[in-house]
C-alpha cells in the first residue's frame, strides 16, 4: 500500500499533514509521540514582528467546530530561526512547512527571504488571509491582484516552493486560485478559517473579545471540499486540501476532490492524537475502498 | 500529558449548582496540585478544563459549578460512565516555596484546587492556615474536607450568613505570621488579594481555552516575564510576575 505523495517537488510519506496554529512549533506533541511519523507539518504562522495578538476571550464553542481569534501570537522570524527551530531539530528530521503571514507584501517577502536559508524549511505555506494595512485593511487574500503581488513578491526571494494559503470568505476562490498560479506559486492551500462569531446570551455581548473569528472544525467541511474541487478544475499546481478533515476517510475524500495532500487543523486541539491516528488509520480506510495508491485518486471525484 | 479513559464512580450535587465527580483512571500524568484534566463530552466540540480537587492513588475529584452546556452535560453523567480525559495538564502549585506556615485562599468554585494542595503541604510538615470565601452560605464546598486536614480553617461569607462576614481579604488579619500564600477565585478577588498580601505566592488563573495543551494559543496572556499560556506555562502564575488586565 503506497501512502506517500510528491508535493511540489518534495516526496512526503504521507499526505497528512497538521495544520499551522494547531501544532505549535512541533515540539510540544514531540513529547506525546514521534511527530516523524507525519508527512510534514505547518508551524504557527511566523511574521516578521514578535505578535502577542489579540486580548483574551480568543475561543468559541461552536457546532461541530470552533471559532479562534488568537490573532498571530508568534515569536517573531527571529525567534524562530534562533529558538524554535533549533528545538525542532532535536525532534523532527523530515522537511517542515514554514507558515508565514504579514501585514504588507514587504512584510512577507523580508520573512520568506530570512526563512529561505534555513535548511529544515521544505515549503513556504503563505497565509494571505491578513489584513493589509497598506490597503485599507482588506484581506490580501480577498483581492486576485493583491494575492499575486505577494506570491510575486515571495518567489522573488526564495527557491523553497512557495504554497499561498487562501481564505474562504470571498465571492469566487478559483479566480484568487488562478491568479496565484499564474503569479508563480507552486501549490495552494485551502481553506483558511471562514469568518464566524457567537454571542453569549447572558452577557448579550460576542464570546470572543475581538468579536469575530475563524470558524473552523468538521462543519466547514462540505465548504472547504467544493472549493478543493472547484479550484482542481482550473489549476495545474497541487493543492493542499483542509477544513474539518478529523478521519483517514476525509483525507480520501479531500483527495478525490483534488488535494494532493491534506491538513488537519481543528482535531489536533481536541484529541493531540489525532494527527498520528489518521496517518495509522489510513491502510486499513484505503484497503476498504479498494485504493492501493493514494497518488492514484487525486482528483478522482471529477 | 496523558490521554485516557476515566470510569465515573460518582457524581453527586453539592450546591444547586456544584458537582463532586470521583474518577478512576490512570492518574500518573498529574504531577502537582493546581493542575487540570481536559474532559471530552459527546455533542461539544472543544473539551472542557476543570481543576483537579482531590487525587488518590488512581483516583480522582473533580469539583465543578454548572456554567454552560459543557458543565450541564457533565453533570448529568452517571456512575459507571466513561469520559474521555487529557490529564496532567498545567503546571500546577509550587508546594516547596510554602515555608511553615503557607496561607491558603479559595474563593466559589476556586476553592477545590486548594484541598490537594492543603493534603500536599501537610506531607510536607507544613502547618497551613486556610480562608475560603463564598458569596452565601448555600454557597459553601468543601469545608469539612479542609478541616479534617487542618485545624486553622476560617470561612468567610460576603452577606455574613455563615462564618467571618466580608470578602477573604477580611479574614487576612486572622492569620497572623503566613509564610507564603497560594490562591485561586474569581478575577476580583485575586486582585484584591494581589494588592493585600504581605508576603510572596501563587495565583492561579482561568481562561477560555482552546486546546488546553499549549498547541493552540487560546489562553495567552502577558506577564512581567513574557508571554504565558494558561494552559501551559499557568494557570498557576508568581505573584510578582502578574499583570493585571
Amino acid at each position: 500500500m503506497e501512502m506517500s505523495v510528491d508535493l511540489c517537488g518534495i516526496r512526503i510519506d504521507n499526505p497528512v499533514i497538521p495544520a499551522s496554529g494547531t501544532f505549535g512549533y512541533g515540539y510540544e506533541f514531540a513529547e506525546t509521540y514521534d511527530i516523524n511519523c507525519l508527512g510534514t507539518f505547518s508551524f504557527k504562522g511566523t511574521t516578521k514582528e514578535p505578535r502577542f495578538g489579540n486580548p483574551t476571550p480568543r475561543i468559541a464553542e461552536c457546532t461541530a467546530g470552533m471559532i479562534n481569534a488568537v490573532g498571530l501570537q508568534n515569536p517573531g522570524v527571529e525567534a524562530v530561526i534562533n529558538e524554535e527551530l533549533p528545538k525542532l531539530k532535536t525532534c523532527f528530521d523530515k522537511p517542515v512547512m514554514a507558515n508565514v503571514s504579514g501585514f504588507s507584501v514587504e512584510d512577507y517577502a523580508y520573512t520568506c527571504e530570512r526563512l529561505d536559508n534555513e535548511e529544515q524549511v521544505g515549503w513556504l505555506e503563505v497565509n494571505v488571509s491578513c489584513p493589509n494595512v497598506h490597503g485599507g485593511g482588506m484581506s490580501f487574500g480577498t483581492d486576485p491582484k493583491s494575492a499575486a503581488e505577494v506570491t510575486r513578491a515571495v518567489k522573488a526571494v526564495t527557491t523553497k516552493p512557495v504554497i499561498i494559503k487562501l481564505s474562504p470568505n470571498v465571492t469566487d476562490i478559483v479566480a484568487i486560485a488562478k491568479a496565484c498560479e499564474d503569479a508563480g506559486a507552486d501549490g495552494i492551500s485551502l481553506i483558511n478559517t471562514l469568518l464566524g462569531m457567537r454571542i453569549d446570551l447572558r452577557t448579550k455581548k460576542p464570546v470572543i473579545a475581538n468579536k469575530m473569528g475563524g470558524f473552523s472544525g468538521p462543519a466547514i467541511k462540505p465548504v472547504a471540499l467544493r472549493m478543493v474541487y472547484q479550484c482542481y478544475e482550473a489549476l495545474k499546481i497541487p493543492i493542499i486540501g483542509m477544513g474539518g478533515i478529523s478521519c483517514a476517510e476525509d483525507v480520501i475524500e479531500f483527495m478525490l476532490a483534488g488535494a494532493t495532500a491534506c491538513e488537519v487543523g481543528a482535531q489536533n486541539l481536541v484529541d493531540p492524537m489525532a494527527s498520528k491516528k489518521i496517518i495509522d488509520t489510513l491502510p486499513e480506510v484505503m484497503n476498504k475502498y479498494g485504493i492501493d495508491n493514494l497518488k492514484d485518486i487525486i482528483g478522482g471525484a471529477h | 500529558m496523558k490521554q485516557g479513559f476515566f470510569k465515573i464512580e460518582s457524581n453527586e450535587q453539592l450546591t444547586s449548582s456544584v458537582f463532586k465527580m470521583t474518577l478512576l483512571g490512570d492518574t500518573d500524568a498529574i504531577t502537582a496540585p493546581g493542575q487540570f484534566v481536559n474532559i471530552k463530552l459527546d455533542g461539544l466540540f472543544l473539551r472542557r478544563p476543570i481543576s483537579v480537587c482531590d487525587l488518590y492513588g488512581n483516583a480522582l475529584t473533580l469539583v465543578y459549578k454548572t456554567v454552560g452546556v459543557g458543565t450541564e452535560k457533565l453533570a448529568l453523567m452517571r456512575p459507571g460512565d466513561e469520559l474521555d480525559v487529557l490529564s496532567g495538564l498545567g503546571n500546577g502549585f509550587d508546594i516547596y516555596k510554602a515555608g511553615e506556615r503557607p496561607l491558603l485562599v479559595g474563593g466559589g468554585v476556586g476553592v477545590p484546587p486548594l484541598l490537594y494542595l492543603l493534603k500536599e503541604l501537610k506531607l510536607e510538615g507544613a502547618k497551613p492556615f486556610v480562608i475560603l470565601g463564598f458569596n452565601t452560605k448555600d454557597e459553601i464546598i468543601l469545608e469539612d474536607d479542609f478541616r479534617k486536614y487542618c485545624d486553622d480553617v476560617i470561612v468567610t461569607t460576603v452577606d455574613g450568613s455563615y462564618g467571618t462576614k466580608g470578602f477573604v481579604t477580611d479574614a487576612l488579619a486572622l492569620c497572623e505570621g503566613y509564610t507564603y500564600a497560594y490562591t485561586c477565585g474569581p478575577e476580583p478577588m485575586l486582585k484584591a488579594l494581589h494588592g493585600a498580601l504581605k508576603t510572596s505566592g501563587q495565583f492561579s488563573f482561568e481562561e477560555r481555552m482552546g486546546c488546553g495543551f499549549g498547541a493552540c494559543m487560546g489562553c495567552s496572556c502577558k506577564t512581567i516575564t513574557g508571554y504565558k499560556r494558561i494552559c501551559r506555562e499557568g494557570p498557576v502564575l508568581e505573584k510578582e510576575e502578574i499583570l493585571w488586565k
